[in-house]
């Protein structure tokens, strides 16, 4: 049973913010930092209930396989999503979404410039329509269902 | 060969990527085009191009010349009989469409169609849809843990209910080379049609559809280092007269009236509408450029590859290789140890390094493995043994980066 706590208990996107992951990035000098740093964010992923796994929590790429669900607290008006993936660098960059958009309100959310800050990064490769690795199709997921909430 | 100038045709892979120099890995998924290919379809454009067939004006004769003119390289580089044997289709997956669609109206219930479990998706959805539609079954040729066609199987599912027997040449996850002469002739006696799936073979091995003795031959362009958009369906010419049209349109027709059409020959009766012209002009100076490098050539400078992939192989802590078979195109489908194939391929493109990770479009042949996907590197004859070193220090890099160490 998945209760609020599995959501509410991380600190990407509350702890953690984006300025975080950009300070962080401009310490790294080559791709094995970068992507070693990547994968370490990875690791701070909360942990995905097992019977989530479900079909329709699943988010179609081709390569990898991605999870995501999401839960508003009915006080705050916040969202909080959960993502799991089996591929260490899409749950690197999974979390970083997560720093960006986790935990705000559906119109705080919708007004994160997610392309942006990748962009910035140097991982845009990673979210462009080009890539068919199930990021691009999670970042829409997750707008869509915030629009729901608009 | 000289490798040094070999490499100098394709211009592409003179390129970094990433800060690194390019190593192109991924050819079993499409090959690079040597400068003759370009030139070819460029001068094409520059000083030929108009429709073909119509014969009105000097350049339509000039460009119908030049297209007919690679249906007849094709020709002579597959040994068929006559060029009348040659169709154009846009690849691989659409020759399969096109036979396939041919049995329509003959399969009936009880008929069976085989195939096996190393296919493409191109070679088993068509005859699963057919299937499908006729009442037809499809049985599949199981694989062994190596990575072969298991004969055994083969043999105990092939009867005189087997109308289709569709097989690939070369597996393009595996790497495995079929036995598809004797295949062939083994599916002929018991009176089934016979294709085969040559996408990944004849970049390697050529082909001779006379010595196959097949009915059907089918391969894409862009993976004979020719233009993407242009493949080809052999057939035995008898055979293709009276096979049921594909598309219908312009070009294939004999007469056209409201009371009833009638069709051309083979091939145009299966070439509906203006051709790839120039693709196909490409394609044909593709074959002539591996024919002027010599096939054994290449072949000499493949074992080369294959065999220092073997010897890395031999020695890779944690890389576990799918596809051991005895027979095989330089084609290595492998996991390494804790290591996702998606993970993988990302962390080599830092490199520079080029492959491909996933099903491979083979998600039966995952299944028999029980894995999702594989990483796979495939080489051709322009990549350089310095380049499969290149690729195996990128993964121990990468295996360090994993584990810290």
């Amino acid at each position: 049973m998945t209760t609020d706590t599995n959501f509410t208990n991380t600190e990407l996107g509350t702890d953690i913010t984006t300025e975080d992951v950009r300070d962080g990035f401009e310490l790294l000098d080559d791709w094995e930092e970068r992507y070693g740093y990547i994968m370490d964010l990875g690791k701070k992923l909360p942990a995905f209930p097992d019977d989530e796994r479900r079909e329709e929590n699943y988010v179609h790429g081709c390569q990898s396989q991605v999870w995501l669900i999401h839960w508003k607290d009915p006080e705050s008006g916040r969202l909080y999503l959960l993502i799991d993936s089996d591929a260490m660098i899409v749950r690197g960059l999974a979390a970083i979404i997560m720093i960006a958009l986790n935990g705000r309100t559906p119109e705080d959310l919708l007004a994160v410039d997610i392309e942006g800050l990748f962009e910035e990064l140097d991982l845009m490769r990673h979210i462009s329509p080009t890539r068919g690795n199930g990021l691009r199709a999670m970042v829409e997921q997750i707008r869509a269902t915030a629009q729901q909430y608009t | 060969m000289n490798l040094e100038q070999v490499r100098a045709d394709f211009p592409i892979l003179e390129q970094e990527v990433n800060g690194k120099p390019l190593v192109y890995l991924d050819n079993a998924a499409s090959a690079q085009k040597p400068q003759a290919v370009m030139d070819a379809m460029t001068q094409y454009f520059r000083e030929t191009h108009s429709n073909v067939h119509r014969g009105a004006h000097s350049l339509g004769d000039r460009a119908t010349a030049l297209f007919e003119g690679a249906r007849e390289t094709v020709r002579s580089q597959i040994n068929a009989t006559s060029a009348n044997e040659i169709i154009w289709t846009r690849g691989t997956t659409e020759g399969i469409n096109l036979v396939a669609n041919g049995f329509y109206r003959s399969l009936k219930q009880g008929d069976e169609i085989l195939v096996s479990r190393m296919e493409h998706h191109a070679n088993i959805v068509p005859w699963q849809m057919l299937a499908e539609a006729t009442g037809a079954t499809l049985k599949v040729i199981e694989v062994t843990a190596d990575g072969d066609l298991d004969q055994q199987s083969f043999r105990d599912q092939l009867s005189e209910r087997t109308k289709v027997f569709a097989i690939t040449a070369v597996s393009n996850v595996l790497g495995t080379i079929n036995p598809t002469q004797e295949m062939v002739a083994t599916a002929k006696a018991v009176g089934a049609y016979t294709l085969v799936d040559g996408a990944q073979a004849i970049p390697h091995l050529g082909a001779d559809v006379q010595a196959l003795d097949c009915d059907f031959y089918v391969f894409s362009g862009h993976k004979l280092f020719g233009p993407t958009g242009i493949g080809v369906l052999y057939g035995r010419e008898d055979l293709l007269n009276e096979w049921p049209v594909y598309q219908t349109g312009g070009e294939m027709i004999h007469r056209v009236s409201f009371e009833g059409t009638s069709f051309q020959k083979a091939p145009y009766r299966f070439e509906a509408g203006t051709p790839a012209i120039a693709e196909a002009i490409g394609l044909a100076t593709a074959m002539r450029y591996l024919d002027d490098l010599g096939h054994d050539n290449l072949r000499e400078a493949e074992a080369a590859l294959g065999r220092r992939v073997d010897e890395w192989v031999a020695d890779f802590p944690g890389l576990t290789r799918y596809g051991q078979a005895q027979n095989k195109v330089p084609v290595l489908s492998f996991w390494l140890e804790g290591l996702h194939p998606s993970d993988l391929g990302t962390l080599l493109d830092q490199q520079g390094i080029a492959i491909r990770t996933g099903h491979h479009c083979c998600m039966p042949l995952m299944e028999h493995f029980g894995i999702a996907g594989t990483a796979r590197a495939s080489f051709a004859f322009y990549n350089t043994v310095e380049e499969v070193d290149t690729f195996f220090q990128g993964l121990q890099r990468i295996q360090r980066l994993f584990t810290g160490k």
